[in-house]
């Protein structure tokens, strides 16, 4: 079948979801911390059925802003809120509540599209950008020895060619993983690794090619033309290369995730993303802004150190684990 | 990183003078949008908050009152205030103990901490003259220790190695023993990116800190951190007794609020700002100028230094000499302090030091930007010596071989040309009426490149 099958898990799948039920509830468990802090304060707002006003609106503003949702869509989700109840008409905080959850899976709904790998002859190229520290190399690492598990070959790129000892860190995962690593050490050309890596990989037949970059600021023009070459040169051997191109947010990044999305997606058109370094105290509630405005598919969040850390993201299991108290 | 603040502040502070006059009503919407805009910025909620109270305290006191104008005193009410949270002082860092000094550094994953070890060890060996050793207990990630090394070799520290294998605690035992060894000033202690909810890694960091007894440890923080800033920054400040802070990354456009908020919540001063990837792009924090900036105000102090610091110094006094001497201005002149500009970081960086210069530099992108700064001086290296020293000779031919070999057009040849001219002008007015009146008369029309 050839598809990435065994991350499309549905929820409502209960064959699906007993055989595998630790892992939900180990991201149950990741985001419980988040859920935590973030339900808190909400569990407070909505018990004793206390009645919608305006400072009870206010605290939930807080609430949405401290999980870095930001100003433009906690006043687009608060205006909704209020609208659903009159000033004058009293409704129970729980009608509150369930409108608050409706609304939030509404804004990530559209995002949630696992990533899927069609059967073909040619390698599926998988570009990852970011900027600096966001988590690329790692969220590589979990991504090649998750398709290697689920029956794909897997071939890795070392394009991070800038940072010291960028490629000595792929080699090691790659090595844990039996993974080949092409790579032409420090310093050489990032798209001229790629290009051979894509090469290579063409001629073994590999099923999946994951191409690491360096961490750029989106701001570095000159570094995103780089980019922009290395998918230039990649068409060159295949037309459709890259087939996804991924970018790497840190899931504890605030307002500027958006303008790095932005950023990236104008130079790259990205195909998806990944959020990572969502098991800590930060809510990555970035990801509402950036589903809004542009609509790239969420494919992962990162909520740990192992492999099976990095969880295809779903947008009500994500929605819940935030509200749930 | 603080522009985009300065933008949101400086068009809410118009919004107010333009009212003439401060009452109970207009100072709550103000404090709203200084609330948002800070909010936009990432400064965390509880920040916000405190700060938006002391504003209304003292806005709503004799201050304002006994002001002239009600603007004037908001801004200087807003702006002591960001002094007051960013801290009012620059702080070194503090390396009088017994050698070595040791220095440890911690912070989330990918926050830049072994960048900046790399950082901080050519700072110390090229401004203090300090031998440094550099050592990591990051055995975690993959590679991490190699990287060090690598970091170590391009700054030309001494590297203490270390393995996987190791236990962090012992590492960095062997680490002290080495570098009283070989006589090293200063230790760096890189660490595992960790975070704050993992309290087995924040014991492991805990014990680190008892057996090194450092005398600085740094607390590195990304500057595009949201609002888990101020919980990040409370655990670790809780968990070790920081002395300071590294803001990382802030060569991007985010708007730096995680600055305030980690200021304002460990209490520790922010030593150092991390700004680009070359080693050398570290910068110490001056609290009063980023305040400065936030609002929009200028960062003219920084400005005159980064001027002093890269200035050819000769090259401006052989051109102030010439101006004396009542000589023309010719186009190596203007080459010269193209290139001035350049050294500088190029018209944009200069631009956003000056007062008021935010939406200038906006204004800039669109029009005369540091792209045309460099066709500028690819035009003057395509003439002759004797073209350069007397434009006037430049005729139909001469501007079309210079603009071929410029790869430009003649029209660009001729712009270039229109611009000297004016600036001709204008020095022969100056060396008449002094530099002061010039610079007045310059405002408005004033060419790419000619800043001073």
């Amino acid at each position: 079948m050839g598809l990435f099958s065994f991350l499309k898990k549905k929820k409502n799948d209960d064959a699906v979801r007993d055989s595998d039920g630790t892992s939900d509830e180990q991201l149950d468990q990741k985001l419980e911390r988040t859920r935590g802090r973030f339900a808190s304060g909400l569990v407070n707002l909505f018990t004793g059925g206390s009645k919608i006003d305006e400072d009870l609106l206010e605290e939930l503003e807080n609430e949405l802003i401290t999980a870095d949702l930001g100003v433009p869509v906690t006043e687009r989700v608060i205006e909704s809120l209020q609208s659903r109840v009159t000033p004058d008409q009293s409704q129970e905080s729980d009608g509150l509540r369930q409108a608050l959850r409706a609304e939030l899976i509404n804004i990530l709904q559209p995002v949630e599209s696992p990533l899927e790998i069609p059967d073909s002859p040619d390698p599926f190229v998988i570009l990852v950008v970011g900027v600096n520290g966001s988590g690329k190399t790692t969220t590589i690492g979990k991504l090649a020895r998750q398709l290697t598990d689920g029956g794909q070959s897997v071939m890795l790129a070392a394009g991070d060619t800038f940072r010291a000892a960028a490629v000595e860190q792929l080699q090691t995962w790659g090595e844990r993983n039996n993974v080949t690593v092409v790579a032409q050490g420090s310093g050489a050309d990032s798209a001229s690794v790629i290009f051979d890596a894509l090469q290579s990989a063409k001629a073994r037949n590999i099923d999946v090619l994951i191409a690491d970059t360096a961490g750029r600021l989106h701001t570095q023009d000159g570094l995103m033309d780089e980019l922009r070459k290395v998918k230039r040169v990649m068409t060159k051997l295949d037309g459709n290369a890259p087939h996804e191109t991924l970018i790497v947010l840190d899931g504890g990044t605030g307002q500027n995730a958006l303008n790095q999305a932005r950023s990236f997606h104008e130079a790259m058109q990205l195909d998806g993303m990944v959020v990572t370094k969502l098991d800590g105290t930060a809510k990555g509630g970035i990801v509402f802004a950036i589903a809004q405005e542009l609509g790239i598919p969420l494919r992962f969040i990162g909520v740990g150190e192992r492999v099976e850390d990095l969880r295809v993201f779903q947008a009500q299991e994500f929605v819940d684990a935030l509200l749930a108290g | 990183m603080f522009n985009s603040l300065s933008d949101r502040l400086g068009r809410t502070i118009k919004n107010l003078s333009g009212q003439g006059r401060l009452t109970e009503s207009n100072i709550k919407d103000t404090l709203r949008e200084v609330r948002m805009a800070l909010l936009e910025a990432d400064v965390a909620l509880p920040v916000v908050k405190q700060f938006t109270d002391s504003v209304r305290n003292k806005a709503l006191g004799k201050e304002v009152m006994q002001s002239l104008s009600p603007g004037q005193a908001l801004v200087k009410v807003v702006h002591d205030e960001l002094v007051v949270l960013m801290g009012e002082e620059n702080s070194a860092l503090d390396l009088s103990s017994q050698p070595p000094a040791i220095v440890l550094m911690a912070g989330l994953q990918g926050a830049g901490k072994t960048t900046t070890v790399g950082k901080l060890a050519t700072f110390l060996k090229e401004r203090h003259k300090k031998k440094v050793m550099v050592v990591s207990c990051d055995i975690y990630r993959p590679a991490a220790i190699k990287q060090l090394q690598t970091v170590a070799e391009t700054a030309g520290a001494a590297f203490h190695p270390s393995d996987a294998e190791q236990q962090p605690v012992s590492i960095a035992r062997e680490a002290v023993q080495a570098a009283k060894r070989e006589f090293a000033d200063v230790l760096l202690v890189d660490t595992a990116g960790r975070l704050a909810v993992d309290e087995q890694m924040m014991a492991e960091i805990k014990e680190l800190h008892d057996e090194l007894k450092p005398i600085e440890t740094l607390f590195v923080v990304d500057s595009m951190t949201g609002q888990d800033a101020a919980n990040t920054a409370k655990v670790f400040g809780e968990a070790l007794p920081l002395t300071g802070v590294v803001l990382t990354k802030t060569d991007g456009d985010a708007r730096g609020g995680a600055a305030l908020s980690v200021r304002m919540i460990t209490g520790k001063p922010i030593k150092f700002l991390g700004s680009g990837e070359k080693l050398d792009a570290l910068e110490p924090f001056h609290p009063e100028r980023v305040a400065s900036r936030i609002l929009d105000m200028g960062d003219v102090v920084s400005l005159v230094e980064e001027v002093e610091a890269k200035v050819d110094k000769t090259k401006a006094e052989r051109l102030a000499k010439k101006f004396k001497k009542g000589k023309a201005f010719d186009l190596y002149d203007l080459r010269d302090q193209l290139e001035q500009v350049e050294k500088m970081g190029g018209m944009q960086s200069l631009m956003e030091k000056m007062p008021g210069a935010g939406k200038m530099a906006d204004a800039m992108k669109s029009g005369a930007n540091d792209k045309e700064m460099a066709h500028m001086i690819a035009i003057i290296n395509s003439m002759t010596p004797q073209e350069r020293r007397y434009p006037a000779i430049l005729k139909g031919s001469r501007k079309k071989r210079v603009a071929a070999g410029s790869g430009l057009q003649v029209q660009d040849v001729n712009r270039l040309l229109k611009q000297h001219a004016q600036m001709s002008k204008m020095m022969k007015r100056a060396s008449k009426m002094g530099m002061n009146k010039m610079l007045r008369g310059m405002q408005g029309k004033l060419p790419p490149g000619m800043g001073f």
